[in-house]
């Protein structure tokens, strides 16, 4: 609550240009920003779908089936990214694949196709407890490049995924599950949700 | 001619300032207002260049909605200050300006915005 102020002629004109003034920066910054708009919300809901995909996964009695869950997964977090980051772009008015968004998708598309591939390998050579390291490593590689024409804490949040996945790897495989809860549910809402309350949406 | 004559009179308004500007220092201890951003384009240059890691010429004629001679003006301005820098380079036959923000922009920006906030507190306090 603002207290009334009993002087009321010069100084409000200055108070108010500072204020328009600190509006102004915010609001070219919001315009710029969307260049680059990964949604804070929409990563909360990739979060909160891959731990209840987590929770299926868990209970599957075969690996074949454990695997279609996070297949199923990746398919809904690709739909949920894509209308979210859509909708971002629209409510700032700016394109979404211009300039560094374009660059973010592209250095986020090949160590997501690289893991593709390498799951393949690795269930063909028996090594299906690998998975989920490669899975967080390649993942984390890819938001670490692409969050680079971002704001600060899609990188950081690329470098826990690299961090997580190095540490899958050289665990036993009884923690799999684990990981890929702590990494993506727990890190894709703790980062979707910093990005909602510091830059917005 | 009418482009010439408006940066003509910023040049002197900016001696102005800068002038008044001495004075008001010896006065208070006020941080200096830094009038090279305090001008709305520019400082939407600034801000804009902020948000991103590089921006073309046409990303900011197309955020700040203006002219070709206009941006390039306000851009020099800024470039001269050492605020901002610039690179130009071909792609396919395209010649591009690509605009950074630098360390010294960087904290011009800063500096407005705190110098912008300590207003808005002053006139709460009194």
């Amino acid at each position: 609550m603002e207290p009334m102020r009993l002087v009321q002629n010069e100084p409000p004109a200055l108070h108010d240009r500072a204020m328009d003034n600190l509006r102004y920066i915010r609001e070219t910054m919001e315009r710029a920003t969307p260049f680059t708009g990964i949604s804070g919300l929409g990563e909360m809901a990739i979060g909160a779908t891959a731990l209840v995909a987590c929770l299926i996964a868990a209970r599957q009695p075969t690996f074949n089936l454990w695997l279609a869950v996070w297949l199923a997964e990746a398919l809904i977090s690709l739909l949920i990214a894509g209308w979210s980051m859509d909708r971002k772009a629209r409510a700032v008015q700016m394109p979404l694949f211009s300039g560094s968004g374009r660059k973010a998708v592209f250095s986020l598309a090949p160590p997501v196709i690289a893991g593709g591939l390498l799951t393949i390998v690795l269930v063909r050579a028996g090594l299906p407890n690998a998975i989920p390291g490669v899975w967080l490593l390649l993942y984390g590689t890819g938001v670490i490049t692409g969050g680079m024409f971002s704001v600060r804490a899609v990188p950081v949040m690329g470098l826990c995924f690299m961090l997580l996945g190095a540490t899958a790897l050289f665990s036993p495989p009884a923690f799999a599950n684990w990981f890929m809860a702590v990494g993506f549910g727990g890190l894709h809402v703790l980062f979707g949700a910093i990005i909602v309350r510091k830059y917005g949406g | 001619m009418a482009k010439q004559s408006t940066a003509k009179q910023e040049r002197k308004q900016d001696s102005d300032v800068n002038a008044r500007a001495v004075t008001s220092k010896q006065k208070s201890a006020a941080p200096n207002l830094d009038r090279l951003i305090h001008e709305r384009l520019r400082l939407g240059i600034i801000s804009a260049l902020a948000a991103n890691e590089s921006l073309t010429f046409s990303d900011l004629k197309n955020l700040m909605n203006t002219t070709d001679g206009n941006l390039s003006v306000h851009a020099r301005k800024l470039e001269e200050a050492g605020y901002i820098s610039c690179s130009k380079y071909f792609e396919g036959r395209l010649p591009k300006t690509e605009y950074k923000l630098t360390a010294a922009g960087r904290s011009a920006l800063e500096n407005y915005i705190s110098h912008m906030e300590s207003l808005i507190k002053q006139m709460r306090k009194t």
